[in-house]
């Protein structure tokens, strides 16, 4: 890629004690503006490697480059033009919310306003409120804002979303397209599947801290073979897969709980193609679903297990 | 984006934090300020300048020839200083045993005391018994005396407890007010946070060493205040030097703190290292009585304890107005102490 990465990593291995590799060999580049997504099922080593990258933990080996300086050498300077979300943050409990970001603003050279701040993630109306009183969403933006207060270029967040309401989710999903807007980088940590294609310009799939799969979500999903896929659940029997694989506009067949999931491309010839088979066949319909497929289906067909297992 | 209103060193937000953290958490407003006063209230009425205990002497009466010498032996002795029951042989015996009576009296030519000679209380009773027994039956005192009772201010039990209670209060509100909240934060994961900021660690250590500076001059004036108005206990030196040593007490505690708190994972952990460095200078170093009771041998090892020092010299300058050249050792014990736990701090502190 260009000269203008915000972030590179190559060969990134982290080793716990007892023969435990949390990180296996990580090549990462991204670029300024971008929005980078590592995607994972817990215990894939996103944090970890996350953790490595914001220079809060050492690699047991690889080098890490964070916009054009290093670590070892260069802490305090990167630290300035640096946000940082981590995974579980528990604030104190008996300060506001404006005490808290104007704390975290206090640790900056410069920065934004803490004021500006709050009115970007919304908590203007809880500046007064004590930690302690907001809810979980609440508390997951004001983390966010104190990674926003020092004005970065690059923001690290670590399963932002984890455990939120779905109106949560949509709050802060717009600061994280505002601060995108704004011309910022991203890196961030998720495994739910549709925030990482709502916001990220590209993925890394990484299951046992490798990166198994790189590229933008709508790539990743067309390297399934088919943009869409039909779910079928048949009443008795099997189908048999060798056939309807062969059928037009059907580009695989994967066993999935109670059925059979194809990937299917276009739509309009596979699926009279799959009823004309299951008539002839003799099969009877329990139940048939057509959708889009998602990072989901990439990660299931890349590693055979579900993100969330 | 904009910059802002100029804000605050990020040393001052963090002091500023500490002491709202503080002032919010009723509990830690209890142990810094209500329970030193609650103890030296205990205290001060349960050791409070009242009259002697009379001391408690059974009279053997086994009937017969001896009951009028038992009545005149109680007569004899019967006072504000002795109380006196008559009894027959086995239940004074009894009542010795029990701890009820602390002397027996067996009225007789010899007449006989029976008492636990290693009970310092039975050792009055008999000197006590045998004086006013032998002046009823004519014994005069070749020389006359007259007694000075001491019962001033600046000589009770209560002016010892006072300044021993101050140093007490400030070593565990240093120690707990320091070490368990950054075990705490550090539990949650908000060291590690502040971490990730351009935050510099020396400014969040020195937090809470300038928040336990201020502390002191909270602290020790409300303290020092109670005393004097409660028990009418003075300040006979400078009370500037009382703030100054306890100041040096307080972040030399400070330095011990963070040395406890340096690697402790969770507060249960830094909960029990606390109380394993407190719990022998409780004891032994002079809060509620003078650590010269400990054996010679282990006096060296006594006076090497930050909070001996920091007691000795509180009451050098309360109680006998001693000036800061008089309390040059243990200044300098505790600045000894408070220089090297900082360094060993430092070294060893856990931080992500």
């Amino acid at each position: 890629m260009s000269d203008a990465a915000a972030l590179r990593c190559r060969s990134l291995v982290k080793r716990y004690d007892p023969g435990v590799v949390a990180v296996d060999g990580l090549d990462l580049e991204v670029a300024v503006g971008e929005c980078f997504g590592l995607l994972g099922p817990n215990g894939a080593g996103k944090t970890t490697t996350v953790e490595i990258l914001e220079g809060l933990l050492d690699p047991t080996a690889g080098d890490v480059e964070v916009l054009g300086m290093r670590w070892a050498t260069d802490e305090r300077a990167l630290r300035e033009r640096l946000g940082v979300s981590l995974q579980e943050t528990h604030l104190p409990d008996r300060l506001s919310v404006g005490e808290i970001l104007t704390l975290f603003r206090s640790f900056f050279a410069r920065g934004t306003d803490p004021d500006e701040v709050l009115r970007a993630v919304s908590l203007e109306e809880k500046k007064s409120a004590w930690y302690s009183k907001l809810s979980g969403g609440q508390k997951q933006r004001l983390a966010v804002a104190c990674a926003l207060v020092g004005d970065p270029e690059l923001l690290f967040l670590d399963e932002p979303t984890t455990g939120l309401d779905p109106q949560s989710r949509l709050q802060l999903w717009d600061v994280i397209e505002s601060f995108k807007k704004g011309g910022g980088t991203v890196v961030m940590t998720t495994h739910y599947m549709d925030e990482a294609e709502r916001l990220c310009d590209r993925v890394g799939v990484v299951d046992h801290g490798k990166l198994i799969a790189l590229g933008t979500p709508r790539d990743l999903i067309a390297s399934l073979g088919g943009q869409e896929v039909i779910e079928v659940t048949l009443v008795a029997g099997a189908l048999d897969e060798a056939v309807v694989a062969g059928l037009p506009g059907v580009h695989g067949v994967r066993h999935v709980a109670g059925g059979f999931a194809l990937a299917a491309d276009p739509l309009h010839v596979a699926l009279p193609a799959l009823v004309d088979h299951l008539r002839a066949s003799g099969h009877t319909l329990e139940r048939l679903s057509t959708r889009h497929a998602t990072l989901e289906d990439v990660f299931v067909a890349l590693t055979g297990r579900l993100l969330r297992d | 984006m904009t910059e802002g209103p100029s804000p605050r060193s990020a040393l001052a937000e963090l002091t500023l934090a500490r002491f709202r953290l503080f002032f919010r958490e009723p509990s830690a407003l209890f142990w810094t300020f209500g329970f030193p006063v609650v103890l030296a209230v205990a205290l001060g009425v349960a050791f409070r300048n009242r009259p002697p205990e009379p001391v408690q002497v059974a009279v053997e009466d086994d009937g017969g020839a001896g009951t009028a010498r038992a009545r005149q032996t109680t007569a004899a002795l019967q006072s504000d200083q002795v109380r006196v029951t008559v009894e027959d042989a086995t239940s004074a015996r009894a009542d010795l045993r029990g701890g009820k009576v602390t002397l027996v009296v067996t009225p007789g030519d010899p007449r006989r005391y029976r008492y636990d000679e290693t009970r310092p209380q039975a050792r009055l009773a008999r000197l006590l018994v045998d004086d006013r027994l032998q002046r009823a039956e004519g014994r005069r005192d070749p020389t006359p005396v007259a007694d000075e009772r001491v019962t001033e201010p600046g000589a009770r039990y209560i002016d010892f407890l006072v300044p021993g209670l101050l140093g007490m209060t400030l070593m565990s509100s240093s120690m707990w007010g320091i070490g368990y909240l950054i075990v705490e934060l550090r539990a949650k994961k908000l060291v590690k946070r502040m971490l990730a900021t351009p935050m510099r660690k020396g400014d969040f250590l020195l937090s809470f060493v300038v928040m336990r500076a201020l502390f002191v001059l909270i602290e020790v004036p409300v303290l020092v205040t109670f005393g004097w108005l409660a028990f009418g206990v003075r300040v006979e030196g400078s009370v500037v030097l009382v703030l100054a040593v306890a100041l040096l007490g307080a972040l030399s505690f400070a330095g011990l703190g963070l040395l406890v708190a340096s690697r402790a994972q969770n507060t249960q952990t830094v909960g029990g290292l606390m109380n394993l460095v407190m719990m022998p200078m409780f004891v032994g170093s002079g809060v509620f009585f003078s650590s010269g009771n400990f054996p010679d041998a282990a006096q060296p090892f006594l006076r090497a304890l930050p909070l001996t020092a920091l007691n000795d010299a509180l009451r050098a300058v309360i109680n006998q107005g001693a000036s800061a050249q008089t309390i040059a050792r243990p200044m300098v014990v505790l600045g000894l102490w408070g220089v090297a736990s900082f360094a060993a701090a430092l070294r060893l502190f856990l931080w992500r």
